[in-house]
């Protein structure tokens, strides 16, 4: 069967609803969450209604079931990402900010000997293009352990700039985390050589792949990283859950960080040690319907086919970058091709202050996001304070880039009258 | 179209002529606030005569709602004294708080009562409150330095 976003769009209840006034809902803010299909709503609620009870814990019937509707999702997780460890690598947290504080308070409580300890003179690489969520888990960390942050700048157009990476990977980097698709730009960066040098200085690879993991195939072995962080809700998922992924041996030398119940082996009233991983990093009951939500999101988009989801991103990003170049004033913020390019589509429109072009497009019923996006160093690196971001879920189609198209030329009339 | 009611044309005016626009070079006090959601950020500059505002002058950038806000503000507060501004301050903050239930009183408000249509948009009040918050907060350190 052929990629059909109108078909896909009947999944979604909420495309059933209008807003301003009886306005076609035209959502294009899926980089800041994802719609849900009645089948995550559904396993979401049906876990409540049938299967309810802690995991891991009761001694009966409810808790076996619950434990393995939980423990399924892990699975599911798992394949969606080609762990090769499998389910035991994945990690639940609430989201990916969670996921990657998850990971630098642990890599924190690393001592002595433990490849995770840092110190002065050590060095944690970002880039200048991170979400806020995988740049102030490092500053801190940095200024907890002494060791310095480095970055890869970003190109005027919206590039990472890898020209010097053996100067700003140096032979001291213990860390180096990146997000693989830019919120912002969409542009997706290439991870080989970065993932080469990181290797060679003995570093490990966070990928913050929360524009990507909803948008193409990710294939954590393939790509020969070492931890990923996800967020559900981004992938048509519940909110309240997200992911960590780590390599087994990674995960296993790395200390926990969230400690209580369900992450302990053996407890006396002064001291106590650890469970497996994962359960390791999962103290406390976890968001358990949501993670089976989430189960049901991948199991809906590995149906469709994560290829088709981003070959149909691509095209209507490249629809939609063509149809922008004809509208007189506008300004990209970042690549003006579909070469490792996402379906995250910033810009500016003459003078119209982003907050007053997004509050038109709202009255004509087109969600976007307006600001800086939760990247604040990027949006002064490119001198750019603030701008207006469509971004694009396999549930949108042409029409949709048609619709955001003649609501910028209406805000050009209609903040142009004076 | 409700755009309009938040729209008004003495706002877009504001926006595109900003009042008392560029910092004056000596001040009582400078504060500088930014809203972290969207990044408006305003510097404003206050200076005393006694008890009277002699001068507000600010510089910045956000959107029309934001820089309108704080051009009719500086308008409207220059030649008052504390007292007077705290009165308006504390009837724009009602205004905002109103939810398209008050039109605003026009005696006291002057022009800001354009900001009445802003109180039915959930995501501008901040916009509008921004440039009122960073001059409570210029008076407040203006007077404990006096
Ligand atoms: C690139 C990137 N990283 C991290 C995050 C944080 O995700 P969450 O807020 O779901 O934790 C986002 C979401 O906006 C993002 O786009």
């Amino acid at each position: 069967m052929s990629f059909s976003p109108a078909l896909i769009r009947q999944d979604f209840p909420i495309f059933e609803r209008t807003v301003r006034e009886g306005k076609k809902l035209v959502y294009l803010d899926s980089g800041a969450t994802s719609q849900k299909p009645h089948s995550v709503i559904e396993a979401e609620s049906g876990f409540y209604k049938f299967h309810n009870a802690a995991v891991h814990r009761g001694a009966h019937q409810l808790a076996e079931e619950a434990t393995d509707a939980y423990e399924n999702a892990r699975l599911i997780v798992s394949k969606f990402l080609n762990a090769p460890g499998g389910s035991d690598e994945i990690i639940f947290t609430k989201n990916a900010t969670e996921s990657l504080n998850l990971l630098a308070y642990s890599m924190g409580n690393a001592e002595g000997t433990n490849r995770f300890a840092l110190k002065a003179g050590d060095r944690i690489v970002v880039s200048e293009m991170e979400h806020h969520a995988n740049l102030i888990p490092w500053q801190q960390l940095c200024a907890r352990t002494g060791a310095e942050l480095g970055w890869f700048s970003v190109t005027p157009e919206g590039r990472l700039d890898l020209s010097a990476i053996d100067s700003v990977i140096t032979a001291d980097t213990k860390v180096v985390a990146l997000t693989h698709q830019s919120n912002v730009l969409g542009t997706i960066i290439p991870l080989e050589a970065i993932v080469a040098r990181a290797h060679a200085v003995g570093a490990v690879v966070v990928l913050d792949a929360c524009q990507s993991v909803p948008h193409m195939p990710v294939d954590v072995a393939a790509l020969e990283i070492d931890f990923l962080s996800f967020s559900g809700h981004k992938t048509l998922g519940p909110t309240g859950i997200g992911v960590l992924w780590g390599r087994k041996n990674l995960l296993d030398e790395l200390p926990p960080f969230l400690f209580g119940g369900s992450m302990i082996e053996y407890v006396t009233m002064t001291d106590a040690t650890w469970a497996m991983t994962p359960a390791k990093f999962e103290a406390g009951v976890p968001n358990m319907a949501q993670a089976v939500g989430l189960g049901a999101a991948l199991n809906y988009l590995s149906e469709i086919g994560m290829e088709n989801v981003h070959s149909h991103e691509v095209a209507l990003t490249a629809y939609l970058l063509e149809a922008m170049r004809e509208i007189e004033g506008l300004k990209l913020v970042g690549p003006n091709d579909t070469h490792l390019r996402g379906g995250a589509i910033s810009f500016m429109v003459q003078d119209i202050h982003p907050h007053d072009l997004g509050q038109y497009l709202d009255s004509q019923g087109v969600a976007v996001r307006t600001g800086h996006h939760c990247a604040w160093p990027l949006a002064k690196a490119l001198n750019v304070p603030a701008s207006t971001r469509a971004s694009l879920y396999l549930y949108n189609d042409e029409s949709d880039c048609d619709a955001l198209v003649h609501a910028i030329v209406g805000a050009k009339k209609y903040f142009g009258r004076f | 179209m409700q755009l309009d009611s938040l729209y008004q044309e003495v706002i877009l005016d504001h926006y595109k002529h900003p009042q008392h626009k560029g910092l004056s070079s000596n001040f009582a006090a400078q504060v500088s606030h930014v809203n972290a959601s969207c990044g408006d950020e305003i510097i404003l500059n206050i200076n005393l005569e006694g008890d009277l505002i002699s001068e507000l002058t600010w510089d910045g950038q956000g959107c029309s709602i934001s820089q309108a806000s704080v051009s009719i503000m500086t308008d409207l507060l220059t030649g008052k004294t504390l007292d007077q501004a705290a009165i308006i301050l504390k009837s724009f903050s009602d205004l905002m708080a109103s939810k398209g239930t008050s039109a605003g009183d026009e005696l006291v408000l002057e022009d800001a009562i354009a900001f009445a249509g802003v109180s039915k948009f959930p995501g501008r009040i901040k916009c509008s409150l921004l440039g009122w918050m960073a001059f409570k907060d210029a008076a407040i350190q203006a007077q404990s330095r006096k």
